[in-house]
């Protein structure tokens, strides 16, 4: 998976959950601050993002994943390793 | 006229009901005598011996949008959207967001929400539930938007009293007003129960009509053949205010919000107290909050569900709180059309009979063939013009509205002419 994936998988899910266009969500987008994005809503982006990616994001980690790009890492570094 | 106390004006009315997406499709069907009933085309109604509802004529899904939609319950949705245009017709008031209140609520609350996250829990595991499930459950969730999308910060309040909430919010919402705790409320019930576990739990009460072959005839008050309610859904608001904030706003109201009643039957709690004390206070202690004398009633909206039990007792109750006055009142049921609409029902109803009151015009009563023996009121089974003023002469002509729920609860409005 290229990080290009991953973002547009990414930005569909956040399209769909959190109603922000999907070519909105670019790398350097916080998600509180530029996404206008709640805690409750982030949850349910990383229970999504694990379906799309096989990758779990555990909450500890997820309260660190600040930024769009922040979980693109996130899910290259850790893409296989919980699938 | 004392002053004493601050007078409370309607000065907004929104709807979403069975009958139309907003307050003058509903009143338009009501006034045509149209039915909102239909067969339940879903499959699970099909193990029920009850396979009709009164479903909403517009999905609350698509005005409030697809991302907020999936947050909010169906119950919260329809009130939102009531709310909304409730708002507008007040004419978005401007408010001072610590004077604006909210007494918004529903009967049950979010159960199809609930329902869901249990299966989503059940089939797939606790975090795949959505995080929104708590708030969407929760009956104050309807409150709680309305509280976020309109600025209102004088406290946001939803008692639950079954099919009596959504009258004891609009009481609720005077009570706010008259203390001095907000200047403009927005007030109304909701509900979204149509789900195959709450017309299987009220099949089995054998509270619901079974006439599923004739859905548009099945909701029948005071006829002698009735058998039962037919569940409804939707909400009902009213924008509440301080007579003297609407005064300097220019905004013209739709009628006093003149007074409440309560009282509680402390008997069983899902049966009426057949001897009908509790309504009887409930309309009389209405009447004294609003200082209206019974000659003055032009029109009740009645609670009346269509249940055997129910309507006579209510239909007796009237007759014996207004006493000799109950002869030229026009009584209706709006729910032979909507079907019952529970948390929801004393807050549309309320709507329709401010509407009664602002057009001079009572609703009927459909289905109405063979008015029941135990029923010594005048029940309108067409459009029925209404006196343009009180009966004894100068006092403004006054409406009721009555809404009664499962533990008991009596609540009786009272509007009179602004």
């Amino acid at each position: 998976m290229t990080d290009q994936e991953i973002l547009a998988g990414l930005a569909e899910i956040i399209e769909e959950i959190a109603g922000v266009p999907a070519d909105e969500v670019t790398p350097s987008k916080s998600f509180v601050d530029d996404l206008d994005i709640d805690s409750l809503s982030m949850v349910e982006i990383a229970v999504a993002a694990q379906d799309k990616f096989g990758v779990e994001i555990p909450d500890d980690q997820l309260k660190d994943l600040t930024t769009v790009q922040d979980v693109v890492n996130y899910v290259a570094k850790n893409a296989g390793s919980t699938a | 006229m004392t002053v004493d106390r601050e007078t409370v004006v309607v000065t907004g009315l929104g709807a979403t009901t069975p009958l139309g997406g907003d307050v003058a499709s509903t009143w338009a069907a009501m006034l045509a005598g149209r039915s909102g009933v239909r067969a339940i085309t879903e499959p699970w109604a099909a193990q029920l011996p009850v396979r009709i509802a009164a479903q909403a004529a517009a999905d609350p899904a698509e005005a409030i949008g697809r991302v907020q939609a999936r947050r909010m319950d169906r119950c919260e949705q329809f009130a939102l959207v009531a709310a909304r245009e409730a708002w507008a017709d007040a004419g978005s008031p401007e408010v001072d967001p610590e004077r604006l209140g909210v007494a918004v609520t529903s009967g049950i609350g979010g159960i199809g929400s609930t329902l869901a996250a249990y299966d989503t829990l059940n089939a797939k595991g606790w975090q795949r539930i959505s995080p929104y499930t708590v708030p969407m459950l929760m009956p104050n969730g309807s409150a709680g938007w309305i509280s976020m999308e309109f600025t209102a910060h004088a406290g946001a309040h939803s008692l639950v009293s079954a099919c009596a909430s959504g009258a004891e919010a609009i009481g609720y919402g005077i009570d706010m007003i008259r203390s001095g705790r907000a200047d403009v409320v927005l007030a109304g019930g909701t509900e979204a129960a149509i789900m195959a576990l709450n017309v299987g739990a009220f099949a089995v009460m054998r509270a619901m009509s079974t006439r599923n072959d004739e859905p548009e005839r099945a909701s029948r008050p005071f006829d002698k053949a009735r058998d039962g309610f037919v569940l409804g859904e939707g909400s009902g608001m009213v924008v509440l205010e301080s007579a003297s904030h609407a005064r300097r706003r220019g905004a013209a109201p739709y009628a006093v919000a003149a007074g409440a009643g309560y009282s509680s039957d402390a008997y069983h709690i899902a049966h009426p107290a057949p001897d009908g004390a509790g309504v009887v206070s409930a309309i009389s202690r209405a009447l004294a909050d609003a200082r209206v004398d019974p000659s003055q009633v032009v029109h009740v909206n009645a609670h009346a569900t269509s249940t055997p039990e129910g309507d006579a007792v209510e239909a007796q109750a009237l007759a014996k709180a207004l006493g000799p006055a109950v002869d030229g009142v026009v009584v209706s049921s709006t729910k032979s059309m909507t079907g019952h609409l529970l948390g929801g029902a004393g807050a549309v109803e309320s709507v329709a009979a401010i509407c009664a009151l602002r057009d001079r015009v009572a609703p009927p009563t459909i289905n109405l063939e063979d008015l029941d023996d135990e029923v010594p009121v005048d029940v309108a089974t067409q459009p029925r013009p209404l006196a343009a003023h009180g009966r004894s002469g100068s006092p403004p002509p006054a409406v009721l509205n009555n809404a009664f729920g499962f533990g008991g609860h009596n609540v009786s409005l009272v509007f009179t002419a602004a």
